[in-house]
C-alpha cells in the first residue's frame, strides 16, 4: 500500500495531525478540506476512493475515507457536538486538548466543565441511494470502480460464510450480527469478491429493511441508507439533491448500544432521553451497520449519475464534449431508427420519445417551469407493450421509475412525501425522485373502478407534477412546495388523463404476431457498445447550452403572426410555447446550440404533422356511437 | 399536581386538601433544617394560613422555583446572596456592600440591577403602544406599574415584561438580561416583588411575582440558532407540532438516614442528584435513603416546534426544536399553534455512562420556556393589522420608501407582477389592487357590521389564456394564499369539517380553504366546475366575511376575511360573443354581483397583438440568467412592499376623493336612467371606494385622493366594459350581472308576450290549444325569430298573469 494513499485509509489521522499543529487556530478547519479536496483532485484520485454504492459495508473500513452517490432524502435537525474537547490522558495526568469533529464518540474521559471546550454545529442528512438508478448505470460504475477493491482488503471465502449466518441471525438474535463488520478482515483472494460483491449487496440490505424502514422513495429499492454528518455550508444543501459525497465511514458499535441500552431509573433523571419516542430513535439513530454514519469532507452536486460521462466538470469534459458532437447527428439517427423499430415503426413517435428523453427544465419564470415536454403516447397496444416499452427505456437512461397506474396502486400507493412527526422524519413517497429522472406513467394499466380519497389526491399531484413541476410535501399542517425537474412519459390507450405539453397518437407500422419476440429481437441486435453511445448522447443533448439569435426570433414571430392570420382559433400561445421547446429540443438533439430556421421550420413541420394526427384521431372518436 | 410534595403518612391529613392548595415553602428565607421542624406548619393551604397568621410582603409570599431558569442558588456568588433575606434594610445595607461584586461569570451586580429595572418599573412609559395586552391602560403612566396594579386585583402574580421597553430604557440592563438571563431574572423577580409588597403590603399572592420577559428583540429564526446562543435568552417563533404529556420532575430530593433518620435535600443539579454520602449528623456512609414521596416535583412538558413554513429557505424541511414549559406554561398551547416563544437556549451534554469509556460527542438542545405568545390566537376575535409580524429592516423600509414615491410605482408594480404572462395590463392592475385590499372599516357599533374590505376578482375567458397560470403566481406571492380546483373542492373542503383528531379521539374542526386564507387570497380555478352547493358557500364568505358552520355540535362562525380570485371557463369551452358573461359562465347572478371586478380575458385575434405575443414569449425562452436574476429580486420587492403596504397603510377618504366617488356613482347611475334600466347598484359604489383606497395603498398614501377614485373608476369601468355589455345592443348594463338578464332581453321578453297574448286574442274563442300550433303559428307571425325558449318564456309569462295554463302538450285559457 503506497503511504500516499493513507488519507484514504485512515483521514482521521490525517486530521488529527492538522488539528495537533493547528495550536487551536481555527483555520485548521479549512485546511483539512483544502487538503482533501487538493488530494480529490488528482487525476483519478478520486476513483481510488471505495464507493459505498458498490462495496458491501462489511468490506469497508471502518474510519476509512468512502464515496457515496445518493440522494439526500431528509434533513434532520441541527445538533451541536464537542467541536474540541479536553482529556485527561491517563499515563501522564495531562490535560490533553482532543478534537471531536468528523468523529461520533469522544475518547474516554471528557473533562464535561473544561473551559476549553469548544461547541461546534453540524447538521445530519439522510441519504439514500439515488432512486430508480438504472441497473446498468449501477453496473457500469461498479465495473469501473473495481480495481480500488483490493485496497479494502476483506476474506471472501470466510466473509460468505458469515452473510449466512448473518442472515440466520437476524432473525433470532438481532443484535450479533453487528459483531462482524467490527473486527478487521484478513487478506485474501479479491477475484472472486468482485463477483459476489453485487449479490451480497441484493441480499443483505432487503433483509434488513423487514427489519427497519429505511425509507426508500420507490419501492423495491435496495442499497444503503447513510446518515452523513455535514459540517459545512449547509445551506448549499437542498432536499433531493443528488451528490457525491466523499466523508469518513463510521459504523461504531457504540452507537447503537448508546441507542438500545435504556435505564429506566435514569430516565427519571434525565428527561431529555424520554422526549424521543422509540420510532424517532428508530429513524434518527439507527444501528450503525445497517445505516453508517458518513462524515462529510467534501460533496460535489451530481449533474447526472450517467457513468459513461466525466462526471466533473473539468476540462476533459469539454474535450469529451467537443469530441463526441462531432458524432451527435450519426448516433442520433441510429437512436432515431432503433426508436422507430422498438415503436413498431412510427417514425413521428420516435421522434417525439427521442425529444422528450433529452428535455430538462432548464429554467423557471415565476411559476413557469420552461423545457419541460411530458409527452402522452396514446394508443399503445396492450399486453405489457409499455412494460416492454418501459425496460427499453430503462436500458437508455440513467434514472428511471415505471408507475403502474393501476387502480389499486393509485389508491394505495404513497406517491407524495409526508413528514412523521411522531418519528419526525419525512417519510418518501415515489415523487421524490431525483433530478432528471425519467417518470414512466402506465395508464393501460388502469381499469373501471372508483378512486378512493387517497388516489384523487395521487392524481393531482401527477397532474400538479406535469404541469407545474412540483411536488406538494404534506407537512400535516401545511403543505410545503418543492421543484422537481422529472421527464414524465405517459403511456395510454385513448387520450391520458392527465395533462401533457404534447399528445402523440401511436400508429403502428408493424404488427407482429409476437410482441415480446419482437421486441427482445431488435433489443438483443444492439450491441452494447452501441446502446452506451445511445446513453452518452441522451445525457450529453441535455447538458448543452442554447441559445436565438435575434434574427431568428424575428423569423419566428412573423411566422407565428402569419399562423394566426390563417386560422386564429387554432394556434394560440400554448402552442407557441409547445413549438418553442420541440424547435429547442430538437436543435439540442442535433447537437446546434442555437436555432436555425431551418430547425423551426423542422419543429413546425413535425407538430404539423403530429396535429393532423390527433385531429384525425379526434374524428374518428367522434364517428364513434 | 403543581409543585405538590407529598407528604409522609403522618402528614396525610394535609394532603388531602388537594394539590392545588399545597404550599411548600422551600426557598424562602428559611432554612432547610427549620423547615423539617416546623413542617406541620409549613404544609398549611394559604388560606388557612392566613386565617391563623396573615401573610404579606416579600417575606410572608412563598417564593416559587423557577424551573425555566433552571437552578437560581447554583449562581457561585459568595458574597450575594441571590435570594436577599426579606428585611428591607438588609437590602439596603448589601447595596452598599454589593457594590463592586458582580455575580461569577457574569458582570451582573445584584445590587444595581436591582435598581435599574425598579428604575424602569416606576418610569417606563410608552405613549404609543398599541399592544392589545395594554387595552384598558392609561398610557401616559408608568405602564408597569400599573400593571402591578392589576396584580394586586387579579392575583395572578405573573409580570410580563417587553424586552424593548427594556432596551428602550436601559440598553445596558438589555444587554444583561439577553446574556445572563438566568442571574438577571431572578433579580428582576426580586426587585419587583419588593415594589409590589412596598406598594401593595396588604395583598395576597399565591406565591411571589415571576417577571416574565419576552419578545427578546433578538428574535431569531431557528435555523439561525448557533452555538453562541447557548444560555442567552431568545425569541423564536414557530409552530407546535407535538405535546407530550405531563412530566412531574424532581426539583429537591429528600433523603433520610436509615440509622439516625436525620433528613436533608439535595437540589436536582442539571437532572442529576449528589447524592451524600455520609449522613451528616451520625457520620454513617451510605445510610441515606431517597424518600420519593418528600420530595419535591414540578411540572414539566416537552413541545416540540417546528419552524413556520414562512420563514423558511426554499428546497429545505423545517427544523424542529424542543422546548419545555415549566408549571403553569404547562398545556398552555395545542400542537398547531403558531407562538413565539421566548426562553433560554440549552445545550445538554448526553449523560456520560459509568460502564461506557467514551460517549457519543453530541449536546442535546431545548429551550427552557419563560413566556409563550401565540400568534395567530387573536386571528380568531377582531382585527389583527400586526398578526404578520413580518419585520422589515430600515434599508429596506427606506427602498420600498423610495420605490413608492415614484410618479409610475403603479404601473411598475404592475408590470412585475407575472411578467411571464403577456399583457393584460388592466387584469394585472386589477390584481395588484386587490393584493393591497381596501382599509378595513368597523360599523358593529351602527349595526352593519364589518365592511367588506377585500376586493374579489373574476377572470373568464377562453381556455388557455394562462389563467391558472395567473392563479398560481398570485398563490405564490402571497404569504397566506390557498389554491384550489373547483373540481376538485367540496363545500366542506373549502369551509370546515368536523373529523375525528387520531389521537385524542375528540371532535375537532378542521378548516377549509377559504378560513386558511383569511387575510390572504384564495385562489379558486375552474370556477364554473364546481357544484353549486359548493358554490353556496361562497356567498356569505364573499359579502360578509365570515362562515357559519353548524357540524356535528360545534356552532361557530369564523372569520374568513379572504379575497376570491376566480378564474372560469366558457360552457361553450369557447366565448361566445354573441352572448352575456351570464349566459357565457352560466354562473348564478348572485354571485357574480359579489366580484369587484369581472375581467374577461379574451384572444384579441389582432396581429399586432400576435406580434408582441410571439415577441414576449421567445424572450422568455432565451432571455438570459442575469434578467432572469433581476426579475426574482421584483418578486421580492414586491412581496414585501405588499406585505408592508397591507400592515402600515390605512388610507382613508378625503373631501375631495369623497365627492368625485359621489359624482362618479351617480353619473353611472345616469347612464342608464336614459334607456330606463339601471347601471349601477350601491355594490358598484362600494367596490368603488374599495380600490380608490387600495390604490391609495400603493402610493404609500394615507389620504385616498382624487387621482384614486379615477384610477378606480377607469379600472371598474374596464371590467365592465368587458363584462357586462349586453351584445345586442353594445352598451353596459349593470343588470346583466346583478339581475342576469340585460335591459333589452328583459324589454324583448315582454314584447313577445304580447305578441303573443295578441295572437291568442286574435284567434276568438278557443279554450284549448296545441302547444305546437301555437308555436309555429308565433313564428310565422312574427317578424323576428323566435327561438323555442322565448316561445316558452313567453307561455310562462302569462301563465304568470292567469291568463293561460299550459298542460302537457296543449295550451288552456283562464
Amino acid at each position: 500500500m503506497p503511504s500516499s494513499h493513507d488519507w484514504i485509509n485512515k483521514p482521521l489521522g490525517v486530521v488529527e495531525a492538522m488539528f495537533a499543529q493547528s495550536n487551536s487556530n481555527p483555520e485548521w478547519e479549512a485546511k483539512v478540506l483544502e487538503y482533501f479536496k487538493g488530494q480529490l483532485k488528482e487525476k483519478e484520485s478520486h476513483s481510488w476512493v471505495p464507493s459505498l454504492n458498490d462495496v458491501p459495508l462489511h468490506y469497508l473500513k471502518p474510519n476509512s475515507l468512502v464515496k457515496f452517490r445518493c440522494l439526500v432524502q431528509d434533513m434532520f435537525d441541527p445538533e451541536f457536538y464537542m467541536g474540541v474537547y479536553e482529556t485527561v490522558d491517563p499515563s501522564t495526568k495531562a490535560n490533553v486538548l482532543r478534537c471531536g469533529k468528523y468523529k461520533d464518540v469522544t475518547e474516554c474521559g471528557v473533562d464535561l466543565n473544561s473551559r476549553n471546550t469548544v461547541t461546534a454545529e453540524r447538521q445530519t442528512f439522510y441519504c439514500v441511494p439515488i432512486p430508480g438508478e438504472s441497473p446498468w448505470a449501477k453496473e457500469i460504475s461498479f465495473l469501473s470502480a473495481a480495481r480500488v477493491v483490493p485496497s479494502t482488503s476483506y476474506v471472501p471465502s470466510r466473509q460468505k460464510r458469515s452473510y449466512e449466518e448473518d442472515d440466520d441471525d437476524m432473525d433470532t438474535q438481532p443484535q450479533k450480527q453487528r459483531e462482524p463488520h467490527t473486527e478487521p478482515h484478513g487478506n485474501g483472494d479479491s477475484k472472486r469478491q468482485e463477483t459476489e460483491a453485487p449479490s451480497s449487496q441484493t441480499t443483505t440490505p432487503s433483509d434488513c429493511s423487514s427489519h427497519l424502514d429505511l425509507n426508500f422513495p420507490l419501492p423495491g429499492e435496495r442499497g444503503p441508507a447513510c446518515l452523513v454528518k455535514v459540517y459545512e455550508g449547509l445551506d448549499s444543501f437542498k432536499l433531493n439533491d443528488t451528490l457525491e459525497i466523499y466523508g469518513i465511514l463510521s459504523v461504531n458499535p457504540v452507537l447503537t448500544v448508546l441507542g438500545e441500552e435504556k435505564d429506566p431509573s435514569l430516565l427519571l433523571l434525565n428527561p431529555t432521553e424520554s422526549m424521543e419516542t422509540p420510532e424517532e430513535q428508530r429513524a434518527h439513530d439507527p444501528p450503525a451497520s445497517l445505516v453508517p454514519r458518513l462524515h462529510m469532507l467534501y460533496a460535489r452536486p451530481l449533474q447526472h449519475n450517467n457513468p459513461l460521462l466525466p462526471s466533473a466538470p473539468t476540462e476533459d469534459q469539454s474535450a469529451f464534449v467537443s469530441s463526441f458532437l462531432v458524432e451527435m447527428a450519426s448516433v442520433r439517427a441510429e437512436l432515431l431508427a432503433y426508436l422507430t423499430h422498438v415503436l413498431l415503426g412510427d417514425g413521428l413517435a420516435a421522434e417525439y420519445l427521442l425529444l422528450h428523453l433529452i428535455s430538462d427544465v432548464y429554467t423557471r419564470r415565476d411559476v413557469l417551469p420552461l423545457g419541460k415536454f411530458t409527452l402522452n403516447l396514446s394508443g399503445c397496444p396492450l399486453n405489457s407493450y409499455t412494460e416492454r416499452l418501459y425496460q427499453i427505456v430503462q436500458q437508455l437512461v440513467p434514472c428511471s421509475y415505471r408507475l403502474s397506474m393501476s387502480l389499486h396502486t393509485m389508491n394505495s400507493m404513497r406517491l407524495v412525501p409526508k413528514k412523521d412527526y411522531v418519528a419526525n422524519r419525512l417519510v418518501s413517497g415515489a415523487l421524490q425522485l431525483a433530478r432528471n429522472t425519467s417518470l414512466f406513467l402506465d395508464e393501460t394499466q388502469l381499469e373501471q373502478g372508483q378512486l378512493d380519497s387517497s388516489g384523487v389526491r395521487n392524481i393531482t399531484a401527477l397532474g400538479n407534477l406535469i404541469s407545474w413541476q412540483k411536488v406538494d410535501y404534506d407537512f400535516s399542517y401545511h403543505q410545503m412546495e418543492f421543484p422537481c425537474n422529472i421527464n414524465v412519459l405517459v403511456t395510454s390507450e385513448g387520450r391520458s388523463l392527465l395533462p401533457s405539453d404534447c399528445q402523440v397518437p401511436l400508429q403502428p407500422q408493424v404488427t407482429p404476431p409476437n410482441m415480446e419476440e419482437y421486441l427482445t429481437t431488435i433489443h438483443m441486435a444492439q450491441f452494447t457498445s452501441q446502446i452506451n453511445k445511445f446513453r452518452v448522447y441522451l445525457s450529453l443533448a441535455r447538458t448543452l447550452d442554447y441559445s436565438i439569435s435575434d434574427e431568428v426570433t424575428k423569423a419566428v414571430e412573423d411566422d407565428f403572426v402569419d399562423m394566426r392570420k390563417d386560422d386564429p382559433q387554432s394556434v394560440t400561445a400554448e402552442d407557441l410555447h409547445r413549438m418553442l421547446v420541440v424547435a429547442r429540443l430538437l436543435s439540442l438533439s442535433l447537437g446546434q446550440t442555437t436555432l436555425s430556421r431551418d430547425g423551426w421550420m423542422r419543429a413546425k413541420h413535425i407538430d404539423m404533422l403530429r396535429r393532423s394526427r390527433t385531429e384525425q384521431q379526434k374524428s374518428l372518436n367522434g364517428n364513434e356511437p | 399536581m403543581d409543585r405538590s410534595k407529598i407528604s409522609t403518612p403522618t402528614l396525610r391529613c394535609f394532603v388531602e386538601t388537594g394539590p392545588d392548595h399545597l404550599c411548600i415553602n422551600v426557598f424562602s428565607s428559611v432554612l432547610p433544617s427549620e423547615v423539617d421542624m416546623s413542617s406541620p406548619l409549613m404544609y398549611g393551604t394559604p388560606s388557612s394560613r392566613v386565617e391563623g397568621t396573615p401573610r404579606s410582603g416579600v417575606g410572608g409570599t412563598p417564593a416559587r422555583q423557577r424551573p425555566d431558569l433552571g437552578s437560581i442558588r447554583k449562581a457561585p456568588q459568595v458574597d450575594l446572596h441571590s435570594e436577599p433575606p426579606s428585611a428591607d434594610g438588609a437590602v439596603a445595607s448589601e447595596q452598599a456592600l454589593g457594590q463592586k461584586l458582580v455575580i461569577w461569570g457574569t458582570d451582573v451586580n445584584v445590587g444595581t440591577c436591582k435598581e435599574k429595572f425598579q428604575r424602569f418599573l416606576q418610569r417606563f412609559i410608552d405613549p404609543t403602544s398599541n399592544e392589545d395586552e395594554n387595552a384598558g391602560l392609561d398610557l401616559n403612566e408608568p405602564l408597569y406599574m400599573q400593571k402591578l396594579e392589576e396584580i394586586s386585583v387579579v392575583g395572578e402574580p405573573v409580570l410580563n415584561v417587553n424586552c424593548s421597553h427594556v432596551q428602550s430604557f436601559d440598553a445596558d440592563l438589555y444587554r444583561q438580561l439577553i446574556s445572563y438571563p438566568q442571574e438577571v431574572i431572578p433579580t428582576f423577580d426580586m426587585a419587583v416583588n419588593e415594589l409590589f409588597f412596598e406598594r401593595f403590603p396588604d395583598s395576597i399572592l399565591e406565591h411571589q411575582i415571576q417577571v416574565r420577559p419576552y419578545n427578546a428583540l433578538k428574535t431569531r429564526n431557528m435555523r439561525s440558532l448557533n452555538p453562541e446562543d447557548i444560555d442567552q435568552m431568545i425569541t423564536i417563533s414557530g409552530m407546535v407540532i407535538r405535546t407530550s404529556q405531563l412530566i412531574p420532575e424532581m426539583q429537591e430530593a429528600f433523603f433520610q438516614c436509615q440509622v439516625c433518620a436525620f433528613s436533608t435535600r439535595v437540589e436536582v443539579d442539571r437532572g442529576r442528584i449528589a447524592e451524600p454520602a455520609v449522613c451528616r449528623n451520625c457520620n454513617t456512609t451510605h445510610s441515606l435513603a431517597l424518600i420519593h414521596n418528600r420530595s419535591a416535583f414540578s411540572d414539566k412538558q416537552m413541545i416540540k416546534v417546528q419552524e413556520s413554513p414562512d420563514d423558511m429557505p426554499a428546497g429545505q424541511t423545517p427544523h424542529t426544536t424542543i422546548v419545555y414549559a415549566h408549571n403553569d406554561l404547562v398545556d398552555k398551547v395545542q400542537p398547531g399553534d403558531r407562538i413565539n416563544i421566548t426562553g433560554i437556549y440549552r445545550a445538554v451534554p448526553m449523560r456520560e455512562n459509568p460502564r461506557q469509556s467514551n460517549v457519543k460527542s453530541v449536546y442535546k438542545t431545548h429551550i427552557d420556556v419563560i413566556h409563550f405568545r401565540k400568534t395567530d390566537e387573536k386571528r380568531l376575535h377582531g382585527l389583527d393589522e400586526d398578526s404578520d409580524q413580518k419585520l422589515f429592516t430600515e434599508e429596506r423600509v427606506q427602498i420600498l420608501k423610495e420605490l413608492a414615491s415614484k410618479p409610475d410605482v403603479y404601473d411598475r408594480l404592475s408590470s412585475a407582477l407575472a411578467p411571464s404572462i403577456y399583457e393584460h395590463e388592466d387584469i394585472k392592475k386589477g390584481i395588484l389592487l386587490q393584493l393591497f385590499g381596501g382599509t378595513r372599516k368597523d360599523f358593529s357599533q351602527t349595526g352593519r357590521g364589518n365592511f367588506r374590505a377585500e376586493v374579489n376578482i373574476l377572470l373568464c375567458g377562453d381556455p388557455g389564456t394562462s389563467k391558472s397560470q395567473l392563479l398560481q403566481y398570485v398563490f405564490n406571492l402571497v404569504p397566506r394564499g390557498q389554491y384550489t380546483s373547483g373540481k376538485g373542492s367540496s363545500a366542506v373542503g373549502l369551509t370546515a369539517y368536523v373529523m375525528k383528531d387520531p389521537e385524542t379521539k375528540q371532535l375537532v374542526l378542521q378548516t377549509g380553504a377559504l378560513v386558511l386564507s383569511d387575510n390572504g387570497i384564495c385562489c379558486i380555478d375552474e370556477f364554473d366546475k364546481m357544484s353549486d352547493s359548493t358554490r353556496s358557500v361562497l356567498h356569505e364568505v364573499m359579502e360578509q366575511q365570515t362562515l357559519s358552520i353548524a357540524k356535528a355540535g360545534i356552532i361557530c362562525q369564523l372569520n374568513a376575511r379572504t379575497s376570491v380570485l376566480a378564474a372560469a371557463n366558457p360552457v361553450e369551452s369557447q366565448w361566445n360573443p354573441k352572448k352575456t358573461t351570464i349566459e357565457n359562465i352560466q354562473l348564478p347572478h348572485t354571485l357574480l354581483s359579489r366580484f369587484d371586478l369581472i375581467f374577461l380575458m379574451l384572444d384579441p385575434q389582432d396581429e399586432a397583438y400576435d406580434r408582441r405575443l410571439a415577441h414576449h414569449l421567445v424572450a422568455l425562452y432565451y432571455q438570459s440568467e442575469e434578467q432572469i436574476e433581476e426579475e426574482f429580486l421584483d418578486m421580492a420587492v414586491l412581496k414585501d412592499y405588499i406585505a408592508y403596504a397591507r400592515t402600515y397603510i390605512n388610507p382613508r377618504l378625503n373631501e375631495e376623493a369623497s365627492q368625485a366617488l359621489i359624482e362618479a356613482y351617480v353619473d353611472m347611475r345616469k347612464i342608464g336612467s336614459g334607456r330606463g334600466m339601471v347601471s349601477a347598484y350601491p355594490r358598484q359604489l362600494e367596490s368603488l371606494i374599495r380600490l380608490a383606497e387600495a390604490h391609495a395603498k400603493v402610493r404609500f398614501s394615507d389620504k385616498v385622493e382624487t387621482i384614486d377614485v379615477e384610477e378606480a373608476k377607469r379600472l371598474q369601468r374596464e371590467a365592465l366594459k368587458q363584462s357586462a355589455t349586453d351584445p345586442r345592443t353594445g352598451f353596459v348594463d349593470i343588470s346583466i350581472l346583478t339581475t342576469g338578464m340585460s335591459a333589452t332581453a328583459r324589454k324583448r321578453k315582454e314584447e313577445v308576450a304580447q305578441a303573443l297574448k295578441k295572437m291568442i286574442q286574435s284567434k276568438g274563442k278557443t279554450p284549448a290549444m296545441k302547444y305546437q300550433q301555437l308555436f309555429d303559428d308565433l313564428r310565422g307571425q312574427s317578424e323576428a325569430a323566435i327561438t323555442k325558449d322565448m316561445f316558452e318564456e313567453a307561455l310562462r309569462a302569462l301563465a304568470d298573469e292567469d291568463y293561460l295554463t299550459v298542460t302537457g302538450k296543449t295550451v288552456r285559457l283562464l
